[in-house]
């Protein structure tokens, strides 16, 4: 689960991380009399999950109250694209903090990294940049050290980093100090990734972390109260549908509802649609030994898209069995009022039970497919073709 | 020959007692694994359909000779329970529990190495052995025995290679599922390392997804230590950018993790990506009849 920019600062601030005190707002009016109380200059930024904010317009520093309110109503609203094409993501809330007086701008990051198996460290005294082009273009300025896991991660450790990616002299103290607490965030938090780009020294010497960007483990959100209530909120009406229904759902942008058993099948599923010329709606996993019910909660789910034309079903059952797959689809069919295009591949556990429940049932808008790849072909087809 | 189980698996259930636990267990039992052991605190000297319950895996194994642990109990305790199995004696531990908290993992990834305790998973559907033994939740219906050792993140699409390769006429050494977690206790290239040991293992399939960097470690690997053919297949080519579909594992954030960037690390290195789980399955197939 990522934060929002200030539900992180609020985190470091837990932690004893400087960071600029601010106030979120999700209207003009409030954006506005939330400047009036910091005083200017004041940042006005855009609360998404992606990065590339500035480039995009999302951040934005105002002098007075007509530059305040112009930005606000500007920024909120807004719809954000990454600097992958990822998006858009619509502006609903900004942050607006106290703006800072900069006199260098750092780099700081603990990440897990998967491969080795330990939190990565990595510090750079280019900040304010995008991290990517340093490493590609000067990887010495990108200082990395791993985290030894069966010690403690102290200012002394966290200092030898400092001195390496050569910060000011004066602040490395700060600096190391900053650097424990964000692996101490890592560490009480449940954080797979915290990124401070840029860290900064204000001119009276302090160290501030003026960007935040963290990534909680969705798995120990059971023992953060605080944070499960975020990852409550959900934006999209179909991914919270299937939130309160206990299904992995993921929205897209095509066409092609998706169904499929298991994470992997399903990423499969898209593929092989998109390989067909198709463009899928959604991930949706049903799970493994999925029941009927989950499967009359999915395809409302799905259906509930007004952009789905089509939908396919692909399972393999293993633990899942075919005929409790095929007894949802009828009662979904009839529960739901179905008339999309519904293309069904059973394969595996109870497969001829399922067909045979299927043709008894006889539903007019099924058509069944014996394989991964004609199912595709066909549900493309019947949604209109190539997207 | 197999790897990791096989006739000679003295198999210890944590979790026997509870309701999936209990299903995944006696179905092990009844494929042919010598379930010799179920563990649940406090509830020592029960039994479960015949199989005896001990309070900890530590007397499982000194009561009952197990010598491989499988993890079934719910995510917040499991870690606990990894970490107890791997104090235990047994030689691997098999975690099938999914949702532990990856800075949970992290520590008992450290502990299973420094023990030189083999861990598979967690989040994954365990290990088959066709015609030998099963641990896990893989439906051994859909494999026979023979010479292509699979190796994957991810379970159903397993199943769908398997039965591929089964329809074709071929078997499986061993079905490792290693799970999708952003932490496992074996990479691919552990994995790929046992197979090429294995005198039953002529060709390795190796299924991968979206996320982290173990595909591209595993390409390296396979160029400079593995002499058998490998064939992969690789999930989430149109997973969109930062979204995290299903398995913790499978996240991607900027290029790198890509489902593009692990088939070209792999296709540099010699080893053919299937497009399709139908297409990787008839590679493999055709690669092996020409060896």
């Amino acid at each position: 689960m990522d934060l929002l920019e200030y539900q992180g600062k609020q985190l470091f601030a837990k932690h004893g991380v400087a960071v600029p005190s601010g106030e979120v707002a999700k209207t003009v009016d409030e954006a506005v009399a939330a400047a009036e109380q910091i005083g200017y200059p004041c940042a006005i930024k855009a609360q998404v999950l992606i990065g590339g904010r500035g480039k995009a317009g999302g951040i934005k520093i105002a002098s007075d109250q007509a530059q305040a309110r112009e930005y606000a109503d500007a920024i909120l609203g807004m719809d954000i694209v990454g600097p992958h094409g990822e998006g858009p993501f619509r502006v609903d809330q900004v942050w607006i903090e106290g703006g800072s007086d900069i006199a260098s701008e750092y780099y700081a990051s603990v990440i897990l990294d998967r491969g080795e198996k330990k939190l990565l460290a990595m510090v750079s005294s280019q900040g304010g940049m995008d991290i990517e082009q340093v490493a590609a273009e000067s990887p010495d300025a990108l200082i990395k050290r791993h985290i030894d896991p069966t010690r403690e991660f102290d200012a002394a450790a966290a200092r030898e980093i400092i001195d390496a990616a050569g910060l000011d002299e004066d602040i490395r103290d700060q600096a190391a100090e900053v650097l424990v607490k964000l692996a101490e965030v890592a560490g009480n938090e449940d954080a797979s990734l915290i990124e401070v780009n840029p860290l900064i020294v204000t001119s009276e010497r302090q160290v501030v972390a003026l960007d935040a960007k963290v990534t909680i483990d969705g798995n120990a959100l059971y023992r953060h109260e605080d944070l499960a209530e975020i990852a409550d909120t959900v934006d999209d009406p179909q991914e919270q549908m299937a939130k309160d229904k206990g299904l992995t759902y993921v929205k897209l942008d095509g066409n092609v509802g998706i169904l499929a058993n298991g994470a992997g099948l399903c990423m499969s599923t898209l593929d092989v649609v998109a390989q067909a010329g198709g463009a899928p709606a959604n991930f949706l996993d049903a799970g493994g030994g999925s029941k009927a019910e989950a499967i009359v909660n999915a395809l409302e789910v799905i259906k509930s898209d007004a952009k789905v034309s089509a939908i396919l079903f692909n399972i393999f059952g293993g633990i899942t069995r075919c005929d409790e797959i095929a007894n949802g689809i009828v009662t979904a069919s009839s529960q739901l009022d179905l008339d999309l295009p519904l293309v069904v591949r059973l394969d595996g556990t109870n497969s001829e039970e399922g067909l045979e429940i299927l043709a008894a049932a006889n539903l007019p808008n099924l058509h069944q497919e014996k394989t991964m790849l004609d199912a595709a072909r066909r549900v493309v087809e019947l949604a209109g073709g190539a997207a | 020959m197999s790897i990791i189980v096989g006739s000679e698996t003295k198999l210890a259930v944590s979790g026997l007692t509870g309701r999936e636990g209990s299903f995944h267990g006696l179905r092990n039992r009844a494929y042919g694994t010598d379930l010799v052991a179920g563990v649940t605190p406090g509830k020592g000297g029960q039994d479960v359909e015949g199989v005896p319950v001990f309070d900890t895996i530590k007397e499982a194994v000194t009561e009952a000779g197990a010598n491989t642990s499988m993890i079934f109990v719910p995510a917040r305790f499991a870690a606990p329970a990894i970490d107890e199995a791997i104090d235990s004696g047994v030689e691997t531990v098999i975690a099938i529990t999914e949702g532990i908290p990856v800075l949970d993992m992290l520590k008992t990834y450290w502990k299973a190495k420094e023990a030189g305790v083999r861990l598979i998973g967690p989040n994954c559907p365990g290990v088959l052995s066709p015609g030998k033994a099963n641990v896990g939740i893989i439906p051994a219906q859909f494999f026979d025995p023979g010479k292509i050792g699979v190796v994957s993140k991810s379970g159903t699409l397993t199943y769908q290679i398997g039965n591929e390769l089964k329809q074709a006429g071929e078997g499986n050494s061993s079905i490792v599922g290693i799970g999708g977690d952003p932490i496992v206790g074996s990479d691919f290239i552990d994995i790929l390392t046992m197979y090429e040991a294995d005198p039953e293992t002529e060709l390795i399939v190796m299924v991968g997804e979206i996320g982290g960097d173990a595909e591209e470690r595993a390409a390296e690997f396979i160029s400079s230590e593995v002499s058998k053919p490998v064939v992969a297949y690789i999930a989430g080519f149109t997973a969109p950018p930062g979204k995290q579909m299903g398995h913790a594992g499978a996240i991607i954030s900027g290029s790198s993790g890509t489902a593009q960037a692990k088939k070209d690390a792999l296709e540099a290195k010699g080893v053919r990506v299937g497009q399709s789980p139908t297409e990787a399955a008839a590679i493999a197939v055709e690669t092996l009849r020409a060896l």
